[in-house]
């Protein structure tokens, strides 16, 4: 294999700097995939990078992983820590495990799937453009104010981690909500969501949707989409497209 | 942002700071080198029935007379400066003795006892502050980042069952050797990720309660605090949590009747105890660590668990230098404690399931 196409990177004791440094320099070099070994902490991993390029991490990713990132796809073996996805705008990062705090924290295009749970504020401000459309899904379920201040964009959660009867804990479910639509597998209980978010039921768009990105999530992990999608969905959207348009008016 | 791990071997289990040094300066990006420090159970084995007061002098010329005041209220069993090396990059690291003490005769409370002395010197004007007063417990800070304080006070060469260590940012004080984390009073030690913006009103509480404020840091409340629910009033410390991390008012109008009556008695009591402001912290006492954040988790805590050992910490991947393979990992939410006991092993997350575990016996 030319060192062209395949790179391999020994990240252990490399602190971030150098490591996101020598990966540009691969990527401008044109690998076309990535090795990075023993990652342990390392933040902004794929930070900007806008080529088409396949990089497959081994390990733990520090903070920020694929922020402002557009176009390649991480792989991570292992699980992600907080704002993976941080205002990435395109390409895709697939986790296969659990990731932490705002998952797609202003997130503005492409996709992340994480295969197991997350933690508060997932896809905070995530937003959309004409054809910019992100998409987060989870396989797991999702702690607090998930999809909170969300302006665009889709979000969906998948609840595979619960045991037979148990629910979702999420609350202030879209709190700030303006925009964009959240989809959980499973029911949602009012108490569950913010001010700003209403529950409607789901038509044949949200269906085909839905059969498209539990197809890709099953892809990825190995699972059986038939069964995921074997049971109803809950779909969220925003009540109002200004909720704070009268905070200050007397 | 600062940055904090803790870890706790519940088998009682002693072992070197190594791997806590490992663990906080793969942190070293969450803190700005203007404070960190290291805490440490049973690393005094020799001297484990003795009030270990770690004294730092701000001025020299105070340390003649808090040395009267100390031998005129307790016996001094030992007393040397803590030993150190020399790190050519710390700037003036201030004088720091250590003195391991007995009450003079039989005390009824003897944990207020030391309180009150404790509180004394540090008020005293002297620019004298003791910053840990636990029996079996050391205290090692600074203005560093934590691999230089690590190495000034040789961390690795002490052994505990039971560590915490913090690398510092400071937003609102100064960064002084004083101010870096831990704070310590008795055994309490806390390392604190966020910002107090109760302060004012937490303090002011508690000094009409005894303690006082003088380490110019907002994270000295909850040491305090801590102290005061658990010790002095002996709640539990999933009570306890409820007063430092209340559960919002929509939460409790949701809960069972008796349940909402114990939330709002605590939130009357203990009002001005209520912690306002970003927060995780490592609260750890003899036999006990503690993780704890705010109710809307607005900074990290990542808890694993790995044989014996509880580990707690701003991200996973320092617990996974140190363990590389935990059996479980996860994030607590918010306002639910996480309790690492000694001779205990965990259950379910969050939730504290033992009531009654026998106390780390020296």
């Amino acid at each position: 294999m030319g060192v062209r196409e395949r790179v391999e990177i020994d990240a252990t004791g490399i602190p971030y700097r150098e490591l996101n440094a020598r990966l540009r320099e691969a990527v401008e070099n044109g690998a076309e995939r990535i090795d990075l070994y023993n990652v342990c902490g390392q933040r902004y991993i794929g930070s900007g990078l806008h080529k088409p390029v396949e990089i497959h991490i081994h390990g733990t990713p520090g903070n920020d992983l694929a922020a402002f990132m557009d176009g390649p796809r991480i792989i991570v073996h292992g699980n992600a820590q907080d704002g993976c996805g941080n205002t990435m705008n395109g390409g895709e990062v697939i986790i296969h495990g659990r990731a932490g705090d705002a998952i797609g924290y202003a997130m503005r295009g492409g996709k992340v799937f994480v295969r197991d749970d997350v933690g508060y504020r997932v896809g905070i401000h995530i937003k959309e453009y004409q054809e910019q459309r992100p998409i987060i899904v989870i396989g797991g379920t999702a702690q607090h104010f998930l999809g909170e201040y969300m302006a665009g964009g889709v979000l969906v959660v998948l609840g595979l981690s619960l045991a037979p009867g148990e629910r979702h804990i999420a609350t202030y479910i879209g709190t700030g909500m303006h925009g964009g639509v959240i989809y959980v597998r499973g029911e949602i209980a009012p108490h569950q969501l913010g001010r700003e978010v209403g529950c409607v039921p789901l038509d044949e768009r949200d269906e085909t949707l839905l059969r498209q990105l539990v197809g890709e999530y099953a892809a990825h992990f190995d699972r059986d989409p038939a069964a995921i999608l074997d049971r109803p969905f809950t779909k969220l959207v925003p009540l109002s497209s200004r909720p704070y348009g009268r905070l200050y008016a007397y | 942002m600062c940055g904090l791990i803790g870890i706790i071997d519940t088998s009682g289990a002693r072992f070197s700071g190594r791997d806590i040094v490992a663990g906080i300066t793969a942190m070293e990006e969450r803190g700005n080198g203007l404070g960190a420090g290291f805490a440490v159970y049973g690393c005094y084995p020799q001297y484990a029935d003795c009030y270990a007061f770690h004294v730092m002098y701000t001025n020299p010329d105070g340390r003649p007379q808090v040395e009267v005041f100390l031998r005129e209220h307790f016996l001094v069993v030992h007393a040397e400066e803590v030993p150190h090396r020399t790190v050519s990059d710390l700037p003036n690291p201030p004088l720091i003795w250590r003195y391991f003490l007995q009450p003079p005769f039989t005390i009824p409370d003897e944990a207020q006892y030391v309180v009150e002395r404790v509180m004394r010197v540090n008020t005293a004007g002297l620019g004298a502050y003791i910053y840990a007063s636990g029996k079996n417990v050391g205290v090692f800070k600074g203005v560093g980042h934590p691999g230089q304080i690590a190495e000034y006070f040789g961390v690795e060469e002490y052994s505990g069952y039971l560590w915490t260590a913090h690398t510092r940012f400071p937003t609102n004080t100064p960064g002084w050797w004083g101010g870096a984390h831990p704070f310590g009073l008795l055994d309490w030690t806390v390392v604190h990720n966020g910002e107090i913006s109760s302060y004012g009103t937490n303090r002011r509480y508690l000094e009409m309660m005894g303690y006082h404020c003088t380490m110019q840091t907002d994270t000295e409340v909850i040491a305090y605090a801590a102290d005061f629910l658990m010790r002095r009033h002996s709640l539990p410390v999933e009570i306890a949590a409820q007063v430092l991390a209340a559960p919002l008012w929509n939460e409790i109008a949701r809960m069972e009747a008796a349940e909402q009556r114990l939330a709002r008695t605590l939130r009357q009591v203990y009002g001005p105890l209520l912690i306002n402001g970003p927060f995780t912290v490592i609260i750890a006492r003899h036999g006990e660590m503690i993780g704890l954040g705010d109710r809307i988790r607005l900074r990290p805590l990542t808890a694993a668990v790995c044989g014996d050992r509880l580990y707690l910490a701003s991200e996973e991947a320092p617990i996974r230098l140190i363990c590389p393979q935990p059996e479980r990992v996860w994030t607590p939410l918010g306002g639910e404690p996480v309790v690492g006991r000694l001779k205990t092993p965990l259950q379910d997350e969050g939730i504290l399931v033992w009531v009654e575990s026998p106390m780390y016996a020296v």
